[in-house]
């Protein structure tokens, strides 16, 4: 499947594309198929998005994988500070991203 | 199409001729430097030349800025114009060069310009204007 | 320390107007992200994995408690409660929001603080030796040069858009401490016939072609050196290469067309711009000069008592002597065992802030070691610097040992990296977490990055560490034999990569390596120029 993800613009937060709007939650990420660049242009013109771009991922029983560890990173915070994980509580997380 | 402009003359809208047209005994008296041609080849010539004009096909390609300087220091009084992909935020730079006119291909905002230009009141750099450095206002 | 004067604090205060208004004029859609990405570049605003990343100028890496604090302060407010000490002696702080950019801006601007050209196709900070003003071995203070250079190259209208960033560093000592010649330009002050000018270095750099500089002028004297930079400067705006952004730095260039060519072509320019008048007078040098006069030492030459063993070890390993009988130089490390490199929490600053005032002459130093550095401590005032930093947890006896990591950001945090930096640097540092085996180490420059750009110097490293993408897997290449300081050299790539844990063994293997070969006092680099590669690639594939 293919995911939209970027930083919102403003608070350059981690943002995924839900199919009618964007969220910080990767669970929420909607397979954009075909449509991705032309979504993409829209929310970058509308200054909804910074940097957009589209990535592989693979759907699992919790939500999309990004198929990058990069991507997987930036879904959940760095590996380093378990404390600014979007899951702090979450003890997989870590195996989840790498 | 010449946007901002800053000297008493008037335009002559003169078409400029390529640097190899005019090293090729042209009789122009306006020329195009792109960013790889040597700005010193005009040195013999600028008592002649009414406009140069400076190429600046992608803005982060500093190179016309020196070539606008060499112009200026070798005594160049002439139009020093940037065409091109020139932005708001580069045109004072592109003044303390010694730009005086500029052609942006997309258009400017005439407000956003004149902020650009008034922001600074003082530089620390001696160039090709008439700015007085810092250390010049410190020491006289 | 240098104080701006209404010239100096009127530019700082129109650069944030300036800012706020590029920032309106993006988030307004006057500008695209394109347009805009070179302006905020050059203010040191990137958009990295998490958030926009704000690079905040350290000039040559000294600040004051009032500086330090407002640090601590905008990480409170505005960050993470975190800094992230780098190796160009800034900060950097990961988690900015865009539209608050303008607002730090203003208030790192009361305490005379910027982040102007930390970032960008321009001159970047300037960097220096942390022990300037306070090294036995330096010929003078070389922080008043790094000021001229660094008002001399804020917004300089020719060379804002070059065909890469340019990094300059100054030195006045033999020893270096500022990796010198792996700057596109680096300056070592020296006297000769008893005047004072600079040998120039040009064409140094890290990255994926790392080059160590070759020299270009053995002496230019202080009323010319601005415009013989200048020179330096033009030659490589108008023929540095723009067609491929891996071989636009001016060591390519300078590669390219040879040393000799290059200082040919500087000379001819020089002669041109030096009839242009650009040079301030050396007035303007001595008036700087003054800013850095030395502090009113009044401490007498006493030894601190080393009853207490952690104090002693903290001593042996951190504290360095100082030019000044009587005082000391103190290093707090940034690297606590299990740690990220060059972190610091806003108590953290705080504190260093605090006891830099009580102690140091109100003066702090930041290290491209990511370290931080109280440099007149009087010998006296030692043992209640340890204890203000052991109660903060600062007082790691580390510097210089193989945990004293410098670090990239990495994968982590940073949108170029290919691979994690930081969990295999605190892997390495746990490994090593005894004190004693560290020290039965010696001295052991371990330096790490997560890609080919090189922050973390790895290609300087005693033993450099790359992470590299292999198929979506974190993977990191070895080199050993870097190096950074006087004895310039760049690390050779040992064999096939690791994954993370194999690369912590393999270090562990090659300090065995170098633990059965040592002679007398050599340190691990010695050993290994001594004996070469093949002792250390059989222990570690063998």
């Amino acid at each position: 499947m293919k995911l939209l993800t970027g930083n919102e613009l403003r608070s350059g937060a981690v943002t995924w594309w839900t199919g009618n709007g964007w969220s910080i939650h990767v669970e929420d990420a909607a397979d954009v198929g075909e449509h991705g660049e032309a979504i993409l242009h829209a929310e970058e013109g509308a200054r909804r998005v910074n940097a957009p771009y589209i990535i592989d991922a693979l759907p699992t029983a919790n939500g999309p994988r990004p198929a990058h560890i990069k991507d997987r990173i930036r879904a959940l915070g760095p590996t380093v500070r378990a404390d600014f994980s979007l899951k702090p509580a979450d003890p997989a997380a870590g195996d989840w991203i790498i | 199409m010449v946007e901002f402009r800053y000297r008493p003359d008037e335009v002559t809208e003169q078409p400029s001729v390529t640097l190899d047209a005019f090293l090729d005994q042209s009789n122009a008296t306006a020329v195009r430097l792109e960013p790889d041609d040597d700005a010193r080849a005009l040195i013999p010539f600028l008592d002649r030349l009414t406009l140069i004009e400076v190429a600046f096909p992608k803005y982060r390609d500093g190179r016309g800025y020196s070539a606008a300087r060499i112009l200026r220091e070798a005594g160049y009084k002439g139009e020093l114009r940037a065409q091109g992909d020139v932005l708001v935020d580069q045109i004072a730079f592109m003044r303390r060069c010694g730009f005086d006119s500029f052609a942006p291909e997309a258009s400017l905002n005439p407000e956003a310009v004149a902020r650009a230009l008034s922001n600074y009141d003082h530089v620390y750099q001696k160039a090709a204007d008439s700015a007085v450095p810092i250390w010049k206002l410190r020491h006289g | 320390m240098y104080k701006y004067d209404n010239y100096d604090q009127a530019i700082v205060d129109a650069r944030v107007a300036d800012f706020r208004d590029q920032v309106n004029r993006r988030i307004a859609g006057e500008i695209t992200e394109d347009q805009f990405k070179p302006l905020r570049l050059m203010n040191g605003l990137y958009l990295q994995l998490h958030a926009y990343m704000l690079r905040v100028a350290i000039p040559y890496g000294t600040l004051d408690s009032r500086q330090m604090r407002m640090l601590a302060h905008i990480a409170r407010k505005y960050d993470r409660d975190y800094g992230h000490f780098t190796t160009r002696q800034n900060i950097q702080y990961n988690w900015i929001k865009l539209e608050e950019c303008a607002d730090i801006l203003e208030e790192l601007a009361t305490v005379e603080m910027h982040a102007i050209q930390t970032s960008g196709n321009c001159i970047r900070n300037i960097s220096s030796d942390q022990y300037a003003g306070a090294a036995a071995d330096e010929v003078v203070d070389p922080r008043p040069w790094a000021e001229l250079l660094r008002q001399w190259s804020t917004f300089h209208p020719e060379f804002s858009y070059l065909p890469r960033k340019f990094k300059i560093a100054v030195i006045a000592s033999a020893e270096d401490r500022a990796a010198m010649r792996l700057h596109d330009i680096g300056l070592e002050l020296i006297r000769q016939d008893g005047e004072l000018g600079a040998r120039v270095f040009v064409g140094g750099g890290m990255g994926r072609t790392p080059m160590i500089a070759p020299e270009i002028n053995p002496f230019v004297k202080a009323d010319d050196l601005l415009s013989y930079l200048e020179a330096c400067l033009r030659v490589y705006n108008r023929y540095g290469r723009r067609d491929n952004i891996y071989k636009a730095r001016i060591k390519i260039l300078i590669h390219e067309i040879g040393a000799d060519e290059y200082r040919r072509q500087v000379a001819e320019e020089f002669a041109h711009v030096k009839t242009l008048g650009i040079d301030p007078p050396l007035a303007e040098l001595e008036r700087i000069s003054a800013f850095f006069a030395p502090p009113a030492y009044d401490a007498s030459d006493v030894e601190p008592d080393r009853s207490d063993p952690d104090f002693a070890v903290w001593l042996d390993q951190n504290v360095k002597p100082h030019k000044q009988a009587g005082y000391a130089i103190v290093n707090i490390s940034l690297k606590p065992i299990g740690g990220i490199p060059g972190d610091a929490t806003s108590a953290q600053i705080d504190v260093m802030a605090d006891l830099a005032e009580k102690y140091s002459f109100d003066e702090l130093r930041v290290t491209h070691a990511q370290n931080i550095v109280l440099p007149y401590v009087a010998k006296r005032d030692l043992h209640a610097v340890w204890q203000g930093l052991r109660d903060a947890e600062l007082a790691d006896a580390n510097l210089d040992l193989i945990s004293d990591i410098i670090a990239c950001p990495g994968l982590d945090y940073c949108s170029l990296a290919n691979a994690r930096s930081i969990p295999v640097a605190q892997k390495i540092a746990t490994r090593f977490a005894d004190m004693d085996r560290q020290r039965d180490l010696g001295e052991l420059k371990l330096k790490i990055s997560g890609c080919i750009n090189a922050c973390g110097h790895h290609h300087a490293g005693h033993i450099g560490i790359l992470g590299v993408d292999r198929k979506g897997v974190e993977n990191y290449q070895l080199t050993f034999g870097g190096s950074g300081a006087e004895d310039v050299s760049i690390g050779k790539i040992i064999g096939p990569g690791f994954d993370e844990d194999g690369v912590v063994d393999a270090v562990e293997k090659a300090t065995e390596v170098y633990k059965a070969l040592r002679q007398g006092n050599e340190r691990f680099i010695d050993t290994y120029r001594r004996v070469g590669m093949n002792p250390f690639k059989e222990a570690i594939y063998g």
